[in-house]
């Protein structure tokens, strides 16, 4: 099972098991990773589950869609390295990603 | 000044699908309801949060999109007459002498009901406070959700954020009114009207109001008076504006709101009901929806719908006393058909 590493902002590390297919935002739920409530359930409808992807894995974990994009919109900090969580699907390709998860969402 | 006060055999507080269903059900068995929402449009959750996303567990519908559904619930519910009433926020309750309920709300309206409906599901839709270092301490006086006063704004220096068609509108309606407009977005892409959006442009373009791509970060002022905001252009590069006005348009969440003092039972957040006919701990008030809670609850739209038609029983033994309750089918009695105009 993929591995997914998040990061709080005051540096607490998280790694927990994620199943492929699922994805990350349900991965941190499951696992009650601090500062990802995900209140839409996944719906791409909240930004809640806002993230950082980790500069070494740009690129890997696929683009942002419009829709994400304009979610992106009613999130807070929002940088060039930002995605919704609930919009990247686990694979095995993403075994050890990391991510970093914002000091604040809204 | 004596408030004109308005009578009625039901209110229903919440405008979401099973609000609207409630309406239904309720004039089946000849009861008129006036419907109360904050929101300036019906459809709750499905029309605010997914108007365009295709629900696939509606019986009898494969597929509906949250817009679809909420336009065939206001078709459905046509034939009764609802009256409803937007924008309007269920603040207060208390129970009269004669055991009728008087609601007031933010805007100033009384109802007086026999029977009340709590279809309030996630709460009251309210505008999302950005997390900014502070911003409390300078609502009300330099930071709105909303313009209820144009006046507030007047020969202000005023900064929106949001792309929207909130941020948009307001833009373009104080730049008459407002000593500087500056609206402020992550990037050049909005989620409005095409219209506003070009219209904004031009302002802009004719050096009437400033765009700026880019986020806030922080607010500085002092004694509840905003001087400046700072953040981070899209480029990267911090900044600096000063402002005296800020209006953040960054959507809505829902709060569970002043029904938390409503004197109702409460189960973290939610209204436990009896699943006999959905009634509270206060005889005559009726909570369905997401907004109750029973063993086995499941918050969907369908388990809504089921509860509103049960609740309705039980409203018309208050609202109709006298009267003796006949089981009757839709499709093949007369009296509802005539009541629906099928008849
Ligand atoms: C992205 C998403 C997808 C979903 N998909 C499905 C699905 O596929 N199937 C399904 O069955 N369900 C789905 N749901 C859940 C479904 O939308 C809710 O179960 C449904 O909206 C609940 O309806 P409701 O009428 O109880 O409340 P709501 O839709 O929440 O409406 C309540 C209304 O009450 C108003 N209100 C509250 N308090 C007050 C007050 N004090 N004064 C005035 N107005 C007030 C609110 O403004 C709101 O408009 C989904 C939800 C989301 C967010
Ligand atoms: S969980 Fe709501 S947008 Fe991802």
């Amino acid at each position: 099972m993929p591995k997914i590493i998040f990061i709080e902002a005051n540096g607490t590390r998280h790694e927990v098991e994620g199943i492929t297919g699922q994805t990350v935002m349900e991965a941190a739920i499951k696992h009650d990773v601090p500062g990802i409530p995900g209140e839409c359930g996944g719906a791409c409808s909240c930004a809640t589950c806002h993230v950082y992807v980790d500069p070494d894995w740009a690129g890997k974990t696929g683009t942002t869609s419009e829709t994400e994009d304009d979610m992106l919109d009613f999130a807070f900090d929002v940088r060039t390295n930002s995605r919704l969580s609930c919009q990247i699907k686990i694979t095995d390709a993403l075994d050890g990603l990391v991510l970093r998860v914002p000091k604040e969402q809204f | 000044m004596s408030k004109e006060i308005i009578t009625t055999d039901a209110v229903i507080v919440g405008a979401g699908p099973v609000g609207l269903f409630a309406i239904f059900q309720l004039g089946l068995v000849d009861i008129k309801c006036h419907v109360v929402d904050i929101l300036d449009r019906p459809g709750g959750q499905c029309a605010e949060l997914y108007p365009e996303k295709p629900i696939y567990d509606i019986p009898g519908y494969p597929e509906i999109t949250g817009q679809a559904l909420t336009d065939n619930l206001l078709a459905q519910a046509a034939p009764f007459a609802p009256v409803f009433h937007h924008g309007q926020m269920v603040e207060g309750l208390r129970r009269l002498d004669d055991g009728r309920f008087e609601l007031a709300t933010n805007g100033g309206l009384v109802f007086h009901t026999k029977v009340l409906v709590i279809a309030a599901g996630g709460g009251s839709f309210m505008p999302k406070r950005p997390p900014f270092r502070n911003i409390e301490s300078f609502e009300q006086s330099s930071v709105f959700y909303a313009v209820r006063r144009i006046e507030d704004f007047r020969e202000r220096n005023v900064v929106i954020a949001g792309g929207g068609d909130s941020a948009l509108d307001w833009t373009l309606n104080l730049e008459p009114v407002a000593s500087r407009v500056t609206l402020i977005h992550r990037r050049d892409k909005f989620r409005a009207a095409p219209d506003s959006v070009a219209k904004m442009q031009a302002l802009a373009k004719a050096g009437r109001i400033d765009f700026r791509m880019g986020q806030i970060m922080e607010l500085h002022g002092e004694d509840g008076r905003l001087r400046a905001l700072s953040g981070r252009g899209a480029d990267g590069a911090a900044f600096e504006l000063e402002a005296e006005r800020l209006l953040p348009f960054f959507g809505l969440t829902m709060k569970l709101g002043p029904l938390a003092e409503w004197g109702l039972n409460l189960n973290e957040n939610l209204i436990p009901v009896n699943t006999e006919n959905f009634e509270t701990s206060e005889a005559g008030i009726f909570s369905i929806g997401d907004i109750n809670t029973y063993p086995g609850k499941l918050k969907l739209i369908l388990s809504g719908f089921h509860e509103a038609a049960l609740m309705a029983q039980a409203a018309f033994r208050i609202v109709h006393p006298e009267e003796k309750m006949v089981f009757q089918y839709t499709t093949s009695s007369t009296k509802l058909k005539q009541k629906l105009g099928v008849g």
